[in-house]
């Protein structure tokens, strides 16, 4: 149902957007993919891709936040001491 | 791989898991509804890293699970029918109908062939005007845009002999069947996410409302469920029953406004019979009346209810979260991926698959002597 993979556009085809595609890579496997859902990926953006179809561009912006809050939450240790270890 | 790797990263895990320990004074029952999820928390162990007073239970968010046997068979028929080719995702092709699976069904001659994407069946229609094309549509909202986008582009092209056999299902009405069940454990769930990536967060909002539960949209990755049950458990801490979001990268709260227009063009929204759990209400798709010809139930008249399977097989306890693959009786003993009973033990995302593959197995002592 839900796999989805991440990849970036290689390049772009077509003119009318309902059969627009795209090659996209898949860490080195490149795949063509429908971009008819997604009108505003273009070469470059990273996409959810499922069984042939872009459904999202991924907001790379927002991959980095669970990260960010990891990291704030290693300082925040570092000044509390940690209470022991739950069972 | 980028975007991917990031979110295995096992430093990353320990210290959500961590952090969830911290947050969890009290038991919960936390259940995720994607069969990816599933497949994801019994590969990484990561049910094992979690404090043992929260409980992970799995469900139903496998269609091929759910796809009603009345449908394999319909397919099985089809593909016995000379001029037919019925394409599908490899992963229906072991699941057991009444009597024969598709793979059976090829193996006695039929045209059964795997296709990744249903625009993959759009282009051996193209190439085989002389034969009936029937794409085996299968799938939750996220498999919606491209199945309906498949029609689309067969009425586009002028194509006629392309048509879907649907077996469409949604993730809302099951979470609400679930919460309804007398027997509900279920205080919180990991929405699936990629489900949302396509549909939105606004479907959610009234249930979290209505069964005060909190539901959070959570990804694939070890780092997006332990992020998404980290998020959960806060919210129950905290008495909170709201919709949250732990997968912000590829959802966002409208959701893929294009392909929600998509699918209103291709698909409308009926009651379903899901197997092993039975009716639920207004929980899936049909083709429009007016796009009747690609609709290969109406075309050829297959798919029509049937009686109730007499099986073994205890999918619709385990895909409610009732019971765990390891509580069957014939669980890697009568039931396995070469033999399977039952849909959840062959499916890429069933319940019982991912315990089978990447679990030890309690099997009955081996008959000696």
């Amino acid at each position: 149902m839900c796999l989805a993979v991440p990849g970036k556009i290689l390049d772009v085809a077509g003119d009318d957007p309902f059969f627009r595609t795209g090659r996209v890579s898949f860490g080195g496997v490149v795949k063509p993919v429908s971009l008819a859902c997604v009108p505003e990926a273009k070469v470059g953006d990273y996409v959810l891709v499922h069984v042939g179809m872009a459904l999202s561009i991924v907001d790379e912006k927002e991959a980095q936040e669970v990260f960010t809050y990891l990291q704030a939450m290693g300082e925040l240790e570092e000044l509390t001491p940690a209470p022991p270890p739950a069972g | 791989m980028k975007l991917v790797d990031e979110y295995r990263d096992a430093g990353a895990a320990r210290k959500l898991a961590a952090a969830i320990a911290r947050r969890a004074t009290r038991p919960w029952t936390l259940m995720e509804i994607c069969g990816g999820q599933t497949h994801s928390i019994v590969k990484f162990g990561l049910d094992e890293l979690l404090p043992k007073t929260l409980t992970l239970v799995h469900g139903p968010g496998c269609p091929v699970c759910v796809t009603p046997v009345e449908l394999i068979d319909a397919a099985v028929a089809l593909a016995g029918r000379p001029g037919v080719t019925v394409c599908s995702f490899g992963d229906m092709l072991r699941v057991p109908g009444t009597g024969a699976d598709l793979l059976t069904a090829r193996a006695r001659g039929g045209d059964v062939r795997m296709v990744y994407s249903p625009l993959d069946a759009v282009t051996l229609a193209a190439q085989h005007p002389d034969r009936e094309v029937v794409f085996f549509a299968v799938g939750f909202e996220t498999t919606a845009p491209a199945n309906a986008m498949a029609v689309l582009q067969a009425r586009r092209r002028g194509l006629k002999n392309f048509s879907l056999l649907v077996s469409h299902v949604l993730v809302p009405p099951a979470i609400e069947a679930i919460l309804s069940a007398p027997d509900n454990r279920v205080q919180g769930f990991l929405a699936a996410g990629h489900v949302c990536t396509v549909m939105g967060l606004a479907e959610y909002g009234p249930l979290a409302a209505r069964f005060r539960v909190p539901i959070v949209v959570t990804g694939f990755e070890p780092v997006d469920i332990l992020h998404g049950v980290l998020a959960c458990v806060e919210q129950l801490e905290a008495g909170r029953a709201e919709v949250g979001n732990a997968y912000a990268r590829a959802v966002r709260p409208e959701g893929n406004v294009r392909a929600q227009e998509v699918m209103r063009e291709v698909f409308v929204t009926i009651d379903r019979n899901w197997r092993g759990i039975g009716r639920i209400p207004a929980s899936g798709f049909a083709l429009r009346p007016e796009l009747a010809a690609f609709d290969a139930a109406r075309r050829f008249g297959v798919g029509a209810d049937a009686p109730p399977e007499a099986t073994e097989c205890i999918s619709g306890l385990i895909m409610r979260g009732t019971k765990k693959p390891t509580d069957c009786p014939a669980f890697g003993v009568r039931c396995t991926p070469e033999r399977p009973l039952g849909a959840p033990m062959v499916s890429s995302e069933g319940a019982c698959a991912a315990y089978y593959r990447y679990r030890a197995r309690k099997t009955a002592p081996a008959v000696s002597g």
